[in-house]
Order: structure tokens, then sequence, then C-alpha cells
């Protein structure tokens, strides 16, 4: 895992201490909220529904056992005891005092973690595959390029005020874990014909009220370029995205307004021109970003076999286990989606429990995932029973990983000022609703937005629900056949909304759709791609 | 009624307007008529309240009740943690937001 060196600690040390002295003039009265908001935001901290809402920052989805321990005291001393964990792989704390916020920064701090930039029109939080460095199919870690890019976007002069947010995304690996082409910028690292790593830029994704998949705009770009191009992108969007019309900022309005191929010619002629000028950090800091993520010390023949007497340890074990590259090792997913749970939501306990798991079983290693769950990466196949067993005791075992119980869903009006309808209570009765069918709907990716921002991403969702305000009513919208990874595709809107029992029905409905049309192991998904949209409309509204 | 709702500074509580200042309960809030704009503005520069606005409500037996739903999942709390709100004993308490 990354290390804070002293440049790293100082900066974030420097501005707890600059924010600190911000709140106390806000609360002296010497701010006014419209001088203190854009302050306040830049640290992360939002104004929501019930009370001030922190989002913190956590780099590519990756913790240390420290530092998933500090989240949970930090649930405990600073919150109403739980954390929200996100689709930006972040945790959110949604009952924050703005008084106390300065020293939960330092908290924050002393385990080198922060707030910074997970607000604002600058770029956010760069996310990444939850399985690099354990997956099979990567072809690098991609955590060391997230990294780097994290250090040059961090308080990057030019882009803290860019037209809107920006969001990057890093993978390495032929299957997409991360919603990569639906990112402002999403990165392939990829090897070229002469075996040389590079990456493929994947510009103008995005999520919102218009959906957008990035088109490939450069297939390779060489490692001793990879900051320079990102800033060529940034740069021509910079320029020339909108500032007049806050839902036409974002760069994927850009990019297919100009066309991709007019914004790339745009990209190449900023990128010939930054290349003269040398910003491109040398080789050498990447090569010691890279020194942080070698491989933990992998017990050299660990055993492979796993004792799957215990039926509801194999369920768990088909479910939620994935292949390590590491002969004797595996990937586990620690579900947060208890049947009839909040979606995402921890408490203080199962975060520490979660953080002492990390270091017992995982190389005191943790990822947080896009589908908010937890991931403990490098487990050896040996000890994922003693894992299981606990996980099972404290309400983590749920075997559900991109089941329809594994439900994606956006905090929505029961906490977030931006939203229309409520999430959680819509994820609650579909989860209670077909967990018992699991096992025989099999892969459906169910994701619950409670407004057009989509934070729960239903445009990707097999199955998306889009909550909307009605003349002051909360309706669903049911979308059908939108999809996140290599084959990624945008969902269609069945037709009329529903209310709140009404969307359950529908979705049970379109499952049986799926499950009388199924052929062979076809998932909903590929049924749906099939046959098409007719027969789930006649049944849904026939 | 028009009555007045915001967030307390310092806690970021939800907070409404009962005539002589800011209450944690939806019922104590008081219809402002005509005054809201002058009483925000004055409560504003007091510093006193945080991102402060007007609502429509209606009052019978049971108090006061905001017209929209957003504002009734304010006045109690998530309705997805009846522990959270303002009447966790209450089981009857998120039917009244919805």
């Amino acid at each position: 895992m990354y290390k804070y060196d002293n440049y790293d600690q100082a900066m974030v040390d420097t501005r707890v201490e600059e924010f600190r002295d911000q709140v106390k003039r806000r609360l002296e009265g010497h701010l006014s909220e419209d001088h203190f908001k854009p302050l306040r935001l830049q640290n992360g901290l939002y104004l929501q529904l019930h009370a001030y809402m922190l989002r913190v920052a956590v780099p590519y989805g990756t913790l240390s056992s420290v530092q998933m321990r500090a989240l949970g005291d930090i649930a405990d001393r600073y919150d109403r005891g739980y954390g929200h964990f996100t689709t930006r792989q972040n945790i959110q704390y949604n009952w924050i005092k703005l008084e106390e916020t300065p020293d939960l920064l330092a908290e924050l701090a002393a385990v080198e973690m922060h707030a910074i930039q997970t607000s604002g029109n600058c770029i956010r939080n760069i996310s990444s595959d939850q399985y690099a460095g354990a997956a099979a199919d990567e072809i690098v870690d991609p955590r060391p390029y997230a990294e780097l890019l994290r250090q040059w976007s961090s308080f990057h002069p030019e882009f803290l005020v860019l037209p809107r947010k920006f969001k990057i995304a890093v993978i390495a690996s032929e299957t997409d874990r991360a919603a990569m082409k639906l990112h402002d910028i999403g990165i392939r690292m990829v090897r070229n014909s002469a075996g040389e790593i590079g990456a493929a830029f994947y510009v103008g994704g995005g999520m919102g009220r218009t959906p957008m998949i990035a088109p490939l705009v450069r297939e390779f770009v060489p490692l001793d370029q990879l900051v320079t191009y990102a800033e060529a992108c940034l740069r021509v969007y910079n320029r020339y995205g909108r500032r007049d019309n806050k839902y036409k900022a974002r760069i994927k309005i850009l990019v297919h307004e100009l066309g991709k191929d007019e914004y790339t010619r745009q990209v190449e002629e900023e990128f010939a021109l930054l290349l003269t000028q040398g910003i491109e950090p040398p080789l050498a800091e990447l090569e010691r970003i890279k020194t942080h993520f070698t491989d933990p010390p992998f017990e050299v023949g660990a055993p492979e076999a796993v004792d799957r007497s215990d039926p509801d340890f194999a369920l768990w074990l088909d479910s939620n286990v994935e292949a390590h590259k590491q002969p004797g090792y595996a990937i586990a997913t620690i579900s947060l989606k208890p049947v009839g749970g909040i979606p995402g939501d921890a408490s203080a306990d199962q975060i520490r429990l979660m953080a002492d798991l990390g270091l017992q079983y995982s190389f005191d290693e943790l990822r947080v995932t896009h589908a908010q769950n937890i991931v403990l990466p490098h487990v050896r196949k040996a000890d994922l029973f003693a894992l299981w067993q606990q996980l099972e005791a404290n309400g983590l075992g749920t075997p559900n990983l991109d089941a329809i119980d594994d439900i994606i869903a956006c905090p929505g009006l029961d906490y977030c000022s931006l939203a229309n309808a409520r999430s959680i209570p819509v994820a609650q009765k579909l989860s209670e609703r077909l967990a018992p069918r699991r096992a025989e709907i099999g892969e459906l990716k169910l994701k619950i937005s409670g407004c057009i921002n989509a934070c729960g991403h239903h445009h990707a969702g097999h199955i998306g629900i889009l909550g909307v305000d009605r003349k002051g009513t909360e309706n669903y919208q049911l979308l059908l056949g939108g999809c996140e990874g290599d084959d990624t595709s945008l969902g269609t809107i069945t037709g009329p909304g529903f209310s709140e029992d009404g969307i359950v029905d529908a979705v049970e409905k379109a499952t049986e759709v799926y499950l009388s049309n199924k052929q062979g192991e076809e998932r909903f998904l590929d049924t749906y791609r099939r046959v098409g949209m007719a027969p789930f409309k006649e049944a849904i509204y026939g | 009624m028009k009555i007045l709702t915001g967030n307390d500074l310092k806690s970021g509580a939800v907070t409404w307007w009962d005539g002589v200042q800011w209450s944690l309960h939806v019922n104590d809030a008081v219809d402002v008529g005509e005054h809201a704009d002058a009483i925000l503005a004055r409560e504003q520069a007091a510093q006193r309240v945080n991102a402060a606005y007007m609502i429509e409500a209606e009052k019978d037996l049971e108090g006061v009740r905001p017209a929209h739903i957003k504002d009734r999942i304010r006045a109690l709390g998530p309705t997805v943690r009846a522990d959270l709100t303002l009447k966790p004993a209450d089981p009857e308490a998120r039917d009244w937001v919805i």
C-alpha cells in the first residue's frame, strides 16, 4: 500500500489546520455561508437533509486495517455509529457536526486519509479495480498509475475549478470491474505489440442525466507520457467545456458535441505542445510509487483444498470468492447487503471487525468496491472457512455477490438533499422479496438511484430503477439492459413509472420473464439482449 | 400555512422557526404569513441558522405537516432508521412521512 511521505503528510496536516481556522471564523460569524460553503465543500463537507455529511476519500478503494479501524472509530465518535460505503469507493458519514469536523479530519490525517476533493468541480477520488494486485487476469497492478494520477491531480492549480466535477478510473484487466467506460476518463493499462506497458484512454463517459459511454481516444500512451496525456485531455476540457449550463458542463457533452475525432485532434495538439514543456514527472517517481504496491509475502505452496462440507459455507464460497493470481489464495468479498438491509451501510463494530479480519487474513489490506461491498484481496484458501464463520456471526456473510439482492442504492431521499425519491426502502423491499430466489435468478445487477444524478448507477443496471418526483409523490421508472462491464451498455426505460410497491412487482415480473425465456446458462442480461424489450413490457404493463 | 425551516449552524440539525427561536420539532413551527423574507434575512445574518427556506405546510389536530415529502423526512429523520428519528418508539411515524 502507498505510504505518505513527509510531503504528503504535511500537505494533509496543513489543510486540516487551514480548515480548522475557517470553521472557527464561520462559527464566530466572520465568514458568511456564501463564503464558507465552497471552503467546506473543498473539504468534503456537504449539508444534507438531516445534518452535515462528510465524504472521506478512499484512493482507488484501498485501505489498511489501521485506516479501516479509524473509520469505525470515527463512526462512533463523530457520527451515530455507522458509515455508508459509496459507489465511488468512498465512505460517507451522515450526522457530522461542523464544530467537530476539524478534529475528525485530524484523526483522518493521522492515518493518512482526508476528504479533500471529494466535492466540487475538481478531479475527484480516482477509482480502480477492487481486485487490483490480486486478480488473475490483470497485466499489471493498476494502483501505482492511479496513485501517480492522484498525486498529479491533488491541488492541481489548473484543475481545481473545472466546468464540472471530473472522475477518473484506472484498470489493468480485460474484465472491467470499475465501470471504466462510464467515467470522464477511463484508463485501461495495456501491453502493446512490443510488450511495453502503456495506457489506453477512454474519454467522455458518464452517467447522470445524459449517460454516455466513453469512446477510445488513444490506444496507447507510453508510461513516460501518462500524466502529460491526462493533462492534455483536461486542458481541452477546461478550455472549452461549457460553464454556462451546469447540465451540459461535463466532458461527455464536450466530446459528444465536438465529436470524438475533433476532441482527439485538439487533445493531440495540446499533447504535442505539453511534451515540449517537460511536465511529466520522472519515471523514477513512478518506480518509487511501485515499491509501495509489491506483492505481500505469499506463502509458497499454500494449500489449494477447501473443505466444502458445510453447505452454507459452500454457498458463500461459490458466490463471494474469486480466483487469485497466487496459488493457494483467493479474493473474498464481504457483502454489505444483508437481506432487507441498507446497501453499503456498516456499523462501527462491523467496520472494526472487517479491519481486524483484513489484518488477520489479508495482509493488512481491504478494498471498497463501487458496488458498495468490501473485499479482502489476499486470503489463504485454508483460512476461508474461519473467515466466513466470523463474517456469518456478524451479519457480513450474505452469499449474494452480483445477485439480485446485491443491490447498489444511493442514499436517496432518506438522506440526500438532491434526491427526488427514496432508494433504500425500494432496495429493502426488493431484497426481501427476491433474495429467496437468488440461486434461481443468478447474476442480475440491480441498481437504484433516487434522482437523475445517478449516484446509484441505474443506467448501468441489468435492471435499473430511477426515482422521480411526480407532483410531490415518489415515482419509480424501470430500465432494462444496462451493463457496466466490458460490453458496457445503457439501460432503456420500459415505460410509465410505478409507485414504491408497484416497482417491486414490476421487477419481479421482469425476473419471471427472464426465467421463462432463459436458454442454457444465460444471465438476465443475455436473455434481455436476445429477446428484446417487448416480452418484458408485455408482462409488466400487459 | 407558511413555515420556515433550516439547519442549525453548528450541528446541522433540522430546525423550525417557532416565532422566537429555532426548534427541533416541526410541531412548534408557526405560520409566518408574509414575513418569511424578513425573518430569514435577520436569522441568517445572526448566524443562528443555515440554508433556511420557507415551505408550505398544513396544521390540524395532530400537528404541523409539511406539504412535501422531503420536508416531512427532514422533520422526522430517515424512514429507514427509526432509531435515528425524533420518534424512535413510534411505529406509525414512518406512515406520517409517506
